[in-house]
């Protein structure tokens, strides 16, 4: 009798939360255009904007979390957060552990960075990635010696002090860096790697991720993907 | 445009020299960096007294007559000082939080028929989670930092019953025997003369405990929790002007050297206070320390 009128009660909330249920968006907040903190301290760049309007075309509350990229797929297998939407591009090696969406970017052609002027050996020279991304993996299997560093800034900081000849990232991450300081240059060398970036969610979580798709190809549609991504110089349309 | 302390941080890039700076340190999101001194010190305040509850009762269980009990004390101290911190904060962590929502599942979703572990995932009824997914960003941040404090406590607590079980054996056994002589019991002779004259012998090694505390709250990124480092390494960071109003080169120089001194500081006035402690502890005992303040004083 006690079960019966646990699982009753256990119903009418399902039933009465099913409306406010709360999707927690997992982010890093230091990859911009992507993600980063803004001023005021909250989650801002291209993805705060996509995964706004996602949740507003599924009709979801969403509420966003910042986590360190290192242990960003642990915290979501272990329901810390429901989604990840962080720059992350869809490879077989995630997708293996997680689910992904459509994806949102095209392949982002990555770039490289390096102090201005400075004649780099992409074969056989020190070349910074953060760790665990794709780019760490291209360079790892490039002949190239890999440093790795947790945060993105500190990749560009290690070329700035001559700890690495070079760091390799995502166009749109290093391409305002390069314009808006003298020291440090894009060179004219790229690497398409990667399938596009996409959000990640639980393997378990299929309705979830069909909202999201379907929120996707819409937005896809209708032309508001390409004014975001054009808005925030993301690599190239759909 | 952004909300600030003074009117004239509306347009930050017309802005030099010192009203620049005072506009930038005022943003929004300096008050969070500000703010996370506060999570920092709170942290040391509730972890340092649980810590020491645990490493009293972890003491008071790795001697206590029963086997058992005394075995699970000292499996305690052994198992938590053997293991790194960092597995201990990188794990231990989400197995708690994952224990307390399979707790809360089989409690409220009996009727649930899908399996909890599904691969790689872990996922509990709706109504299991710990916070619920809809409840306030306040109350998932204050859960986060409850995982803290427990952890912090678990791990220093280990350390802290190491030390307290090597200073209740410090207390000569004299003192005790004739506490017995005068009939106590032996909770009272416990509780009566052996506590209080442990703590001199202890304190060193708690003292010793504390510093490595403070230095140790950085882990809290680990937790998930943004504290001081992380908002140092966050705003020190080169920001280019198309994200920010207030770009600026790699200052995290300067923002570690804030921390640097702020946990100078902090051990410098702890150490003050913890040789005040210590005076008053040994006065009246019967250590080379006590026996100097009583020369001194006659």
């Amino acid at each position: 009798m006690k079960k019966l009128i646990l699982g009753t009660a256990a119903l009418a909330l399902t039933a009465s939360m099913g409306m406010t249920d709360t999707v927690r968006m997992g982010t890093e907040g230091a990859y911009p255009p992507y993600n980063f903190i803004n001023d005021k301290g909250e989650v801002d760049g291209f993805e705060r904007e996509l995964g706004d309007e996602l949740c507003k075309r599924a009709k979801l509350t969403c509420e966003w979390v910042t986590n360190e990229w290192d242990s960003i797929i642990p915290n979501l297998v272990s329901g810390n957060y429901d989604t990840i939407i962080a720059g992350m591009s869809i490879t077989d090696e995630r997708d293996e552990v997680i689910d992904f969406t459509q994806n949102y970017t095209q392949p982002d052609p990555s770039g490289y960075l390096a102090l201005s002027g400075a004649d780099v050996d992409l074969k056989g020279g020190i070349i910074a990635a953060q760790t665990g991304t794709i780019q760490a993996a291209f360079i790892a299997s490039s002949g190239a010696t890999l440093v790795e560093f947790s945060t993105p800034d500190d990749t560009i900081a290690a070329v700035r002090n001559g700890e690495a000849d070079a760091v390799m990232a995502d166009d749109a991450y290093l391409r305002p860096i390069a314009d808006e300081n003298d020291d440090v240059a894009l060179l004219d060398q790229q690497e398409l790697i990667g399938g596009g970036v996409g959000m990640g969610l639980r393997e378990s979580d299929g309705d979830l991720k069909a909202k999201f798709d379907a929120a996707i190809a819409s937005m896809k549609d209708d032309g508001t993907l390409n004014a975001l991504l054009a808005k925030w110089e993301i690599g190239p349309g759909f | 445009m952004i909300f600030q302390m003074f009117s004239y941080c509306n347009d930050p890039s017309i802005l030099e020299g010192f009203n620049w700076l005072s506009c930038y340190l005022t943003t929004p999101k300096h008050m969070n960096f500000y703010f996370s001194f506060g999570t920092v010190l709170l942290l040391l305040a509730i972890t340092a007294p649980t810590a020491l509850l645990f490493g009293f009762g972890g003491a008071m269980a790795a001697r206590a007559h029963n086997t058992a009990l005394s075995w699970f004390g000292k499996a305690y101290i052994a198992v938590v000082r053997g293991v790194p911190d960092i597995a201990f904060f990188l794990f231990f962590v989400i197995a708690l939080d994952q224990g307390i929502e399979w707790l809360m599942h089989h409690a409220v979703c009996s009727d649930w028929d899908e399996p909890i572990r599904r691969g790689n995932d872990f996922v509990v009824c709706p109504q299991a989670k710990v916070p619920l997914s809809s409840a306030s960003q306040w109350a998932h941040k204050s859960y986060g930092f409850a995982l803290a404090v427990v952890t912090f406590a678990i791990v220093f607590g280990a350390f802290a019953a190491n030390i307290l079980f090597g200073a209740m054996r410090a207390v000569p056994r004299a003192q005790i025997e004739t506490a017995e002589a005068y009939g106590m019991t032996h909770r009272q002779a416990f509780w009566r003369v052996l506590v209080p004259q442990m703590w001199v012998f202890a304190l060193p090694g708690l003292s010793n405990l504390w510093m490595v505390l403070i230095k140790a709250t950085p882990l809290l990124f680990l937790l998930g929790i943004e504290d001081i480092v992380y908002w140092a390494r966050e705003m020190g960071g080169a920001k280019t002007a198309k994200f920010t109003a207030y770009p600026h080169s790699d200052w995290r120089m300067w923002y570690f050297l804030t921390l640097l001194g702020f946990y100078l500081a902090f051990t410098r006035i702890s150490e003050i206070a913890l040789d005040q402690l210590m005076k008053r502890l040994a006065h009246g005992q019967a250590t080379a320390a006590g026996e100097a303040q009583r020369r001194a004083n006659t």
